[in-house]
């Protein structure tokens, strides 16, 4: 294994584009290094990026903030503006592994190891986030939830890797949530998991809400039935039913050492219900 | 002389019972204690093991040469460098750390490779080439049983038990008296149920690490992580062919035992690959090979009846216990049919064992061996019996329990016990009585250890300078140094500071049992008193000589040798200190020492309180408040007996809630790391509040009985009776993990779980 | 795969070693310049008994690779102390008997010391979800929780 510090995304692009073999990207290297170790990969490459000028900042944009491919977790619970706009996305990144692995971990290596039941991504595909692709064409932008393709894998070229999460604005009266089921209250991994992003009206009407599930199927999913659900409603009983009806119809997921089906599909939906009232609160409370 | 013989009860102390700050405690704090993984030596190679991927495989050959040939190997061994132990014991020891015709489980290791470094040694494991013929295979005890089920070692069958269940059953027990059938004619309400436990792993969190070498004239030393280094010894010499006197085994400081470091897994394939490549070689286990390779404990399928009349009198009991121990035979159930209902007073009682084989790792002790599971099934059956006639589980606890005189189910007659204290503190206690809100539940078990004395050396050299040396056999794993070191103060009328407690070698003391059965600071420290007595009668002795007077005529009191009367002259006493200065124109050096085999261990009884919440949409269980209650005979320093009493619960909790280990299809264990292997973590705990107890154990001095065990066996059932309380359904299966809760709600409300 | 010659600073002293591309940073401290304190418990991030702060920054040693330690500052429990000074965390665990085995011990420390720098009067849920990426099997928690909270009024008040 050859193992090399890239000093510029141009750097890092020829780096990896050049490499025939397996190469794997260094961020914050929490999944990396446990794959590394355990003999599941064993590249001939590691590029580290944390020393590309950008990767490690946080940066206004358009509204939104463009977060730096290896901004750890503890850096990102650090920023006041991240945390007022998308509260849930930063919760995501937060419930990930233990403090010592919130001070590695980032937004774009919980996308990029593509674990179906990654934290991080549920509630960054609520938030529409997009991420930014460096590659040997140049720069192209992805919606976070085109990212992965199964477990372990990414529809990401070789040679291109993620450079930075763009979280985009938001209308007023709008907040977000996420909240995963463990068997501990920490340092497990998503049984399942619900990432809700929602808008109110002036008058407390849901005029957009998106709902995306981990851990129910080979990729995160949207369930787009789930966000009609909420959307045009005061979210009451009925519409919460409603959402988690369809969050329970729209899982597909596996028996495995983690949980059953019959367990996914039925806590699924009772997530994206709790998810649902946190968001809307936090919604509220903007006003 | 007259030594001390006030009894415990009556005794004042002055260090026991205080809380000293221990003395490895800068040590830890600061990085500087060397644990397994610590030392290097100078040449040391790095050694890894190949292992088995299949759960169950012949061994056709394996084929080294290519490893052998690798740049940077040293030496390479699997079982044909091995030659076969005598003893039975002994030679499935050697079989379970390399295997020899057959793969017995998923990690059973089958080749180990010495090199210069850990890279070249992982690169040679993957030239090694291993001709498996795959084997059918069968990881559960209820499948192990039935006939027709795969064989794991044929030919080790107990005789006893007859043909209708299979090859694996190595073990039969039956303990029990009185009239069962006319026990349960008299119960107005009988209740029977079946229970399963999953297999839970000690966890300590240093994984097993040993050096070793091997030189060549024979002598062979091994630094290593263990509870006990004789016994090290005394398997690895065994194994190697030689002479006990020729290894040497210095035990490192431990990161946690529990039972699981009691015997060998990496020491006998470090010492071949000393001895092969003539450098010193060390192995240290990765954690998905101590979670697959070391040993768990075991697992357990049981049908439990109990008869009780409405009153709350228990009328006859009869647990039938079927546990695996994984590849080889396995004698725990025997422990846990004698435990089952030891808590009890009971005319009728009947406890049946099965142990069978299964395509697992070689089962280990694990804190109360045994126990915990029958305990789990009795005390679940007891309080689902609480509920059917709404009495109080502590009360129906009371009125049945155990106490000085009872003829246990096992067979002994107890003496003083702590059970009845325990249940009435528990029940006077705030705990007991404080408000639950709704899905909330309150849940009660009782816990027993039986405690175990053994073979026991201690050697007390009283230093010149008015100071102390206690060396002993046992690895230190939860304090004992400080409670030895309090002990021997105590005896001495030293204060704690004067006493360093060194735990040595094989080469330095006599032969010490394991540091297991609850039994350090029990019979060390038994040992530890007769040692100081042994050097007090010195004291007294050399006084006389310098007073000039009979040394009947000289006493021991209050850390100083004094005249016994006025007939005996007038002299001011001399301290150990003025002793010990003069001790080279009195005599020579002052030692005291004791070797025995302990016995007296006397048996332990604890009683835990548990509240928990269970949130009924998706099954999961908190833990809101925690009582343990617990008879530690006397108490030496409090602190750690808190310790043990919280850190058995917490590991109990663990195994009702969590912990278990996971077979797939292919019979390969699915969560072999502290990811998915779910120990409690700091945020799943409250506080674990302490009661202790001090009935004094008439076996020992002090008082003293083992306090290490007991608090694993009674969180199982406190839990489940809680959580049975709190969702209104029963669990009858550990781990009473989420999905599992979920399930069973659902099942008991079929409206709710379509919605 | 030859090695990469690495600088950098542990607990104030500029050092340097030789190391593997795919060694981590704990067996560099362990095995390259004989800081052993840092313990090996699962190598996956699971148990914290190799915690160390990296520039200020609470990880793993185990998910670290050796050789992105070069430019940067880490700290392991040998720094904790100041000569014969113990640092007040580690003081008050013996004082509490936070420790039996002692084997998570030096972990717990560096984590709760970086938990206090952060946070000087955390709550016990806080103390409890700061270090739960730090397995004890042997004391049920209760009195290392017990110490830091200790701690941390001591140093409020001083």
């Amino acid at each position: 294994m050859r193992f090399e510090v890239a000093t510029s995304v141009a750097d890092a692009v020829r780096l990896l584009a050049a490499e025939p073999g397996t190469a794997r990207v260094l961020a914050g290297g929490t999944d990396v290094l446990v794959q590394l170790r355990s003999g599941m990969v064993e590249p001939a490459l590691v590029v580290d990026i944390k020393r590309i000028a950008g990767m490690r900042d946080i940066v206004a944009e358009a509204g939104g903030f463009r977060i730096g491919a290896a901004v750890s977790g503890a850096e990102l619970g650090e920023h006041a503006g991240v945390r007022a706009m998308w509260p849930g996305v930063v919760e995501a990144m937060e419930l990930i592994g233990s403090t010592q692995v919130q001070g590695r971990a980032t937004l774009a290596g919980n996308l990029c190891n593509a674990s179906p039941a990654a934290d991080s991504v549920p509630a960054m595909v609520a938030a529409e986030a997009v991420a930014r692709v460096a590659g040997p064409d140049g720069e192209r932008d992805v919606p976070v939830a085109a990212i992965p393709s199964g477990p372990g894998r990414t529809t990401l070229a070789r040679g291109e890797f993620i450079t930075s999460i763009f979280l985009p604005a938001r209308p007023a009266r709008s907040s977000d949530a996420y909240l995963r089921f463990i068997p501990r209250t920490e340092m497990d991994i998503a049984v399942c998991s619900a990432g809700v992003s929602l808008t109110l009206g002036a008058d407390g009407t849901c005029t957009a809400a998106r709902v995306a599930l981990g851990a129910v199927a080979p990729t995160v999913v949207l369930v787009p039935e789930a966000g009609a659900a909420l959307v045009g409603t005061t979210l009451g009983t009925e519409a919460l039913d409603a959402l988690a009806a369809a969050c329970a119809a729209a899982a597909k997921p596996i028996d495995d050492k983690r949980g059953t089906v019959a367990f996914r599909k039925k806590v699924a939906g009772v997530l994206a219900r709790r998810a649902t009232i946190i968001a809307a609160e936090r919604a509220r409370a903007e006003a | 002389m007259a030594l001390d013989k006030q009894t415990a009860a009556k005794r004042e102390f002055k260090v026991v019972g205080t809380r000293p700050l221990r003395p490895d405690g800068v040590d830890k704090v600061t990085g500087k204690a060397l644990y397994g993984a610590d030392l290097t030596a100078p040449g040391m190679l790095v050694a890894r093991i190949l292992r088995s991927p299949h759960a169950h495989a012949r061994i056709r050959a394996i084929d080294t040469s290519a490893a052998e040939a690798a740049p940077g190997v040293k030496a390479v061994v699997t079982a044909a460098d091995f030659g076969a132990p005598a003893d039975e014991a002994v030679r499935d020891v050697l079989v379970n750390c390399m295997a020899h015709d057959k793969a017995l489980y998923d990690g059973h290791a089958v080749a180990a490779v010495a090199a210069i470094s850990e890279a070249a040694a992982k690169a040679a494991l993957k030239l090694i080439k291993v001709d498996y013929e795959v084997l059918p295979h069968v990881t559960d005890v209820d499948a192990a049983m039935k006939p027709g089920a795969p064989v794991i070692q044929p030919g080790r069958q107990a005789e006893t038990v007859g043909t209708e269940v299979s090859e694996n059953v190595t073990h039969y027990c039956e303990f029990g008296h009185g009239d069962l059938e006319a026990g349960f004619a008299k119960a107005d309400h009988v209740i029977e149920r079946s229970f399963k436990t999953e297999a839970t792993h000690q966890g300590y969190i240093e994984p097993h690490a040993c050096l070793a070498s091997f030189a060549s004239d024979g002598k062979a030393d091994l630094w290593c992580c263990t509870q006990g280094q004789y016994m090290v010894r005394n398997l690895c010499s065994q194994i190697m062919g030689m002479e006990a006197s020729q290894l040497r085994v210095t035990p490192s400081e431990i990161g946690g035992g529990f039972g699981g470091k009691t015997t060998v897994f990496i020491e006998p394939v470090a010492l071949m690959l000393a001895k092969k490549s003539g450098r010193p070689v060390k192995i240290v286990m990765s954690r998905s090979e101590v979670l697959r390779a070391t040993g768990p404990t075991c697992s357990s399928s049981m049908g439990v009846k109990i008869g009780m009349t409405k009153d709350g009198r228990i009328t006859a009991g009869h647990a039938k216990l079927r546990y695996q121990g994984g590849a080889f035979p396995c004698g725990t159930v025997e422990f846990g049919a004698m435990a089952a209902f030891a808590a009890y007073d009971l005319d009728a009682v009947r406890t049946e064992g099965w142990n069978a084989m299964t395509n697992r790792p070689k089962q280990a002790a694990y804190r109360a061996p045994g126990a915990p599971m029958s305990i789990y099934g009795v005390e679940s059956v007891v309080d689902e019996l609480c509920q059917h006639f709404g009495l109080d589980p502590l009360d129906v606890r009371l009125k049945n329990a155990a106490k000085a005189g009872t003829k246990a189910s096992y067979g002994v007659t107890f003496t003083d016990i702590g059970l009845s204290a325990c249940l009435a503190k528990a029940k006077a206690h705030p705990h007991y009585t404080a408000p639950l809100k709704p899905g909330q539940g309150r849940g009660v078990s009782c816990g027993f250890w039986f405690n175990f004395g053994g073979d026991t050396c201690v050697t007390l050299n009283v230093n010149s300078d008015g100071t102390v040396s206690v060396t002993e056999g046992n690895p230190d794993i939860g304090g004992s140094r400080a409670s030895i070191g309090m002990m021997a103060a105590e005896e001495l009328g030293v204060t704690f500071d004067k006493v360093r407690t060194q735990v040595v070698d094989t080469a330095s003391l006599g032969y010490n049992e394991v540091t297991d059965g609850s039994r350090v600071t029990f019979a060390v420290g038994l040992a530890t008193i007769k040692a100081a007595q042994a050097a007090k009668k010195v004291m007294c002795q050399r006084a006389a000589k310098i007073w000039g007077i009979d040394e009947e005529a000289v006493v021991w009191e209050d850390g100083a040798a004094r005249p016994s009367g006025p007939n005996a002259g007038q002299f001011p006493p001399m301290t150990l200190a003025e002793i010990a200065a003069v001790s080279s124109q009195t005599g020579g050096p002052i030692a005291g020492h004791h070797e025995v085999n302990a016995d007296g261990a006397g048996v332990s009884f604890g009683v835990h309180l548990v509240d928990v919440e269970v949130d009924p949409e998706t099954g999961a269980t908190k833990v809101l408040r925690y009582t343990v209650f617990q008879d530690a005979g006397k108490a030496v320093h409090p602190s750690y007996v808190e310790g043990q009493m919280q850190g058995g619960a917490a590991q109990g909790i663990g195994w009702a809630l969590n912990e278990e280990y996971i077979y797939g299809d292919d019979g390969k264990l699915q969560n072999p790391g502290f990811l998915d292997y779910r120990v409690p973590v700091a945020s799943d705990l409250p506080m674990i509040d302490t009661v202790i107890l001090e009935i004094p154990n008439p076996g020992h001095p002090y008082g003293v009985r083992g306090v290490g065990e007991t608090s694993i066996v009674p969180p199982l059932a406190a839990i489940a009776n809680a959580v049975s309380r709190a969702a209104g359904v029963r669990l009858t299966s550990l781990p009473m993990s989420p999905p599992r809760i979920l399930a069973a709600l659902d099942a008991a409300h079929p409206a709710a779980a379509a919605e | 795969m030859s090695r990469i010659h690495v600088n950098t600073t542990v607990n104030g002293d500029a050092v340097d070693f030789l190391c593997e591309p795919d060694e981590t940073l704990l067996d560099a401290l362990r095995n390259r310049l004989g800081l052993t304190g840092s313990k090996e418990g699962c190598g996956t991030g699971d148990c914290g008994a190799c915690s160390v702060t990296l520039d200020g920054r609470l990880v793993c040693s185990c998910l670290v690779l050796a050789a992105e330690a070069e430019g940067r500052a880490v700290g392991t429990i040998e720094g904790m102390a100041e000569g014969e000074a113990l640092h007040p965390l580690q003081q008050k665990f013996i004082e509490h008997a936070a420790l039996q085995c002692g084997v998570c011990t030096p972990g717990i420390l560096v984590a709760a010391k970086a938990l206090l720098e952060k946070n000087p009067d955390p709550t016990e849920t806080e103390v409890r979800y700061w270090l739960a990426g730090n397995l004890c099997r042997c004391t049920g928690y209760d009195k290392i929780i017990r110490a830091v909270m200790d701690t941390a009024a001591d140093l409020r008040r001083a």
